[in-house]
């Protein structure tokens, strides 16, 4: 493609160090808790821990969740009680109120790291404990170690070691993705011929994806650093390629699958022909009330990068700013190549200058978490919650439209309020 | 540790943001790892400020931990000061940083800023948000009162009018917003000045100056009691004791604020000052006797919501429980007015299980009991933080004095089915929407209504053999008592060691439990 010439594949990045408003990645547990659906997260931590889950999981969920918060106290850290022993408690008392529970993650979080705790034995001795009925294995999404959606990329890097190992070639996606848009997938590939493919995360813990030097694997979400470099070890291949969002990212996207597994051209374009027509006529809706608007990203998720490509490219709107709490060069370059030459692109997060910036720069809307969107929509500026782009199915075709009304709709909402 | 699905309170240092929040001229420098930053979401999601909370924080992570935490916090506190000119700083750590134990207080005083600086102490793993709001303001009331304090022994001076300070409202306060406006009314309603409010709105130079007060009007204890105690000790400020919710408490609190004014209560009490006292005793209300009422909260919170149950609902309070350990003492002596034991915990599981043990017609309680009564399906209303952006209603809607009277007529009564309705489904309970299954016909026919979990039997028992006409019986009863009269029929038949279940047991245990 000519526009990688024109892209941003060795553009300058800003680079800023201060105050970052973004969760940790504890908060990945909110949609990993609903994906996988026999498993338990319990974090070892803080009851700001505890806190900080419950309300980013945007006020109470109306089903008993399937995490909880293990809260140190001072016995444990006065030494006057032992921590493993405590664990070992905790989780048997969980194991007894929760029977269905069939994987279990001990999460780390930041005093849990502070103070040393060895999460990964504790799992060990509890999965030898509890064998066959619960398997039991740990992470970290402690604000330390991880931003936000690194919380997900730690938990699937947990998983990878006990994959069973596969014995043909496979084709496996990478990240979790709403059923809707996995069923999308699976059905265009198989249209294809791509018959072995398999997502991670599972459904269930008891339907774990093969793994084994004969596997492709395609991310289909950006930041998933640490489980590449997992599956790598277990001998899997990755294929490069945009992430499938917009019809130019899903297309690219399947594309590279398609390639890999050996579909002729000619059958991949009678496949993607009729979604991508609808999708078109879908998007057509939204091109005029986003075409020329300006947009501001502050970092939040790292799909700032392929959200922004595809609101350029394909909505035609003006990038301001595009922020990303952790640029990852080599699993973007395809993103990067595409995005406008001289964007401004920054990596981790000033928020009083970078909130300086965007007032100056007045975009026409603002990306942001949840703690500065009331407050600059006080300002009079437009704002889009990041976090709903986690939470709502935006991937594929069918889906293209729809990522395109969450831009919109802020702005549709502006112009029609005559309060 | 402590096993937990849901907290009733945040950390301590979410009880500081509450009060630099609610305050003016004040900045929190926080030292803490990133991801603590989610606590600007309370105020800005929850609440619906339109401003964020004036903290910065110093969001440290792993590889700082290696270098130079001390230094990062240094320069956070300088750039804070420089950019936001507080009047007075507020210095602290979250838990993850109490770890570290690089003493923010110290490192501040080095930079030697030309404002008042207090660092406040706040053990994360003892402690808790309300907890942290009261050591918070008691701190600054103190760093900014304090050198205002008169010579031990010395007379102070008053002025004509009476005046008082408010104190309590604060940021993510359940209602303090409207309880606020309505007592400023009522005060001011009865002559009385208001010199300073705190610590919703205040500035420290407004802090400064609470002396000039007469007396203290007290709204939220678990926020404003310790300071309070201290101006009472500094100053010879008395303060109010009674929290305002309800006709009787409302009362009570006017005489004591005239007491302390030494002016007549008479005239505030005078007329028909609210509707509730009537709404309670119209015939309509009739159906609201003896109703069987669990209530949970904040101590004040629950204390009160009891009170004005019992005396001006003529419900029946079954159970009282707090999650505020620091007023566990008050809520046990209120407790005994109404014959239960007091329910003293901040684990959800524990309080669900009470919950559905009681089986309560009403649930009075926070957005946790609401979560469990939804469950159980038993009704219920909200009376006490941990808020919810529901908490916070575009309408005035104060709990406190006459018109937070009405606001609780309407909010509790609410959720209630009324009390014809109640009559036609106990008359009437051979009709086919009020069986078994039967979805209630309000809202809709689509789909049955899924039946409460029915709770576990004991298995020591002997088992207990339901005759088929007496199941069928069973299933006659209204959904929302069924599950209650199933235990009651089955703890007769158990006290009676009977093996099965007739019509005739069924109604001899309706005759032995009825009320």
């Amino acid at each position: 493609m000519s526009a990688a010439l024109q892209g941003c594949g060795d553009a300058p990045v800003l680079r800023e160090r201060g105050q970052r408003e973004v969760f940790c990645g504890l908060t990945g547990i909110i949609w990993l808790h609903r994906k996988i659906q026999d498993a338990f997260f319990l974090v070892v931590g803080s009851r700001t821990c505890a806190h900080l889950i419950q309300s980013a999981a945007g006020v109470m969920i109306f089903a008993e969740p399937r995490f909880a918060t293990a809260i140190i106290d001072e016995r444990d850290l006065a030494g006057l009680a032992d921590c493993n022993d405590e664990l070992d408690r905790v989780v048997t008392q969980l194991l007894a109120r929760r029977p269905e529970i069939k994987l279990l993650f001990l999460v780390g979080s930041c005093p849990s790291e502070v103070i040393k705790l060895d999460l990964s034995r504790a799992a060990e001795r509890l999965s030898a404990q509890h064998m066959p009925q619960v398997r039991v294995l740990n992470y970290s999404g402690s604000g330390i170690e991880t931003t936000f959606t690194q919380g997900e990329d730690a938990c699937l890097a947990a998983l990878v070691p006990i994959l069973p190992r596969a014995t043909g070639r496979s084709l496996l996606v990478v990240g979790a993705l709403a059923e809707v848009v996995e069923d999308q997938l699976r059905r265009l590939l198989a249209a294809m011929g791509v018959d072995q493919l398999r997502f991670l995360p599972p459904r269930s813990a008891l339907d774990l994806p093969p793994v084994g030097p004969d596997t492709l694997y395609i991310l289909a979400q950006p930041f998933l650093a640490d489980t590449a470099r997992a599956l790598e070890s277990r001998g899997a291949t990755r294929l490069p390629a945009p992430f499938p969002l917009g019809i130019e990212g899903t297309t690219a996207w399947l594309e590279a699958a398609a390639t890999a597994w050996g579909v002729s051209a000619a059958r991949f374009a009678e496949v993607t022909a009729p979604p991508i027509a609808r999708a078109e006529a879908s998007l057509a809706r939204y091109r005029p009330e986003l075409a020329g608007k300006s947009i501001f990203f502050f970092p939040d998720s790292q799909l700032e990068i392929p959200l922004a490509r595809f609101l350029a490219r394909e909505m035609g709107m003006a990038l301001v700013e595009v922020g990303t709490p952790f640029l990852h060069r080599q699993h973007l370059a395809d993103e990067l190549a595409l995005l406008p030459a001289g964007t401004s692109l920054s990596e981790g997060q000033d928020v009083e200058r970078q909130l300086d910036r965007c007032r100056a720069a007045a975009p026409d809307l603002v990306v942001c978490g949840l703690g500065l969107a009331n407050p600059l929509e006080a300002e009079g500026m437009s704002t889009k919650w990041s976090i709903e782009l986690l939470f709502t199915p935006i991937q594929g075709y069918e889906q293209a439209a729809d990522l395109a009304e969450l831009f919109a709709r802020p702005l549709q909402r502006r112009t029609k309020l005559r309060v | 540790m402590q096993l937990t699905l849901w907290t009733y309170e945040g950390p301590p240092h979410v009880g500081a943001m509450r009060i630099a929040t609610a305050m003016e001229g004040v900045h929190y420098v926080l030292h803490a790892p990133q991801g603590d930053t989610y606590a600007d979401l309370l105020f800005t999601m929850i609440e619906r400020l339109p401003k964020r909370p004036p903290v910065t924080y110093t969001t440290f992570q792993a590889r700082d931990l290696g270098g130079d935490t001390a230094e990062l916090f240094k320069n956070s506190a300088r750039e804070a000061y420089e950019r936001f000119k507080p009047d007075l700083m507020l210095v602290g750590a979250s838990c993850t940083a109490e770890l570290i134990q690089d003493d923010p207080g110290g490192l501040t005083k080095a930079l030697a800023l030309p404002v008042p600086v207090v660092a406040v102490e706040l053990p994360a793993y003892q402690k808790k948000e309300n907890w942290g709001a009261a050591e918070t303001f008691y701190q600054i009331v103190r760093a900014c009162a304090g050198p205002h304090a008169p010579p031990p022994g010395s007379r102070p001076v008053r002025g004509e009018r009476p005046r008082c300070n408010i104190l309590g409202p604060a940021a993510l306060g359940f209602r303090h917003r409207d309880d606020l406006i309505e007592i400023t009314r009522l005060l001011t309603g009865m002559g009385i000045d208001v010199n300073v409010t705190a610590p919703q709105g205040a500035t420290p130079a407004d802090l400064a100056r609470l002396g000039d007060a007469d007396f203290n009007v007290v709204l939220y204890l678990e926020i404003a009691g310790q300071a309070a105690s201290w101006l009472s000790r500094t100053f010879g400020q008395p303060f109010t004791k009674t929290i305002p919710i309800g006709i009787g408490a409302t009362t009570a609190f006017i005489h004591e604020v005239a007491a302390l004014a030494g002016i007549n209560a008479a005239p505030a009490l005078a007329g028909a000052p609210s509707r509730m006292p009537w709404y309670a005793r119209s015939v309509d209300s009739n159906y609201l006797t003896n109703k069987r009422v669990f209530v949970f909260g904040d101590a004040s919170h629950a204390i009160a919501a009891a009170r004005v149950a019992q005396d001006e609902f003529g419900f029946t309070v079954v159970g009282l429980g707090t999650y505020s350990r620091e007023f566990a003492r008050d809520v046990r002596d209120a407790a005994k007015l109404y014959g239960v034991e007091a329910l003293i915990s901040d684990d959800y599981l524990e309080i669900e299980a009470h919950v559905a043990a009681l089986s309560p017609e009403l649930v009075l309680g926070t957005q946790m009991e609401r979560h469990i009564a939804k469950r159980l399906g038993i009704p219920c209303a909200v009376i006490s933080a941990p808020v919810h952006v529901q908490d916070f209603p575009a309408r005035y809607a104060p709990q406190m004095g006459w018109e937070g009277a009405n606001v609780l007529f309407d909010t509790w009564v609410h959720p209630l089915m009324m009390g014809l309705e109640e009559h036609l489904i106990g008359m009437f309970r051979g009709d086919f929407e009020f069986a078994a299954d039967a979805a209630p016909s309000h809202l809709g026919h689509a789909r049955p209504l899924p039946t409460p979990t029915p709770t576990e039997e004991p298995a020591e028992a002997a088992p207990l053999r339901w005759a088929p006409d007496a199941e069928k019986e069973l299933g006659k009863i209204p959904f929302f008592v069924r599950g209650k009269a199933r235990r009651n029929t089955e703890r007769f038949a158990a006290e009676k060691s009977l093996a099965t279940i007739t019509v005739d047991t069924l109604y001899d245990a309706k005759a032995h439990y009825g009320r």
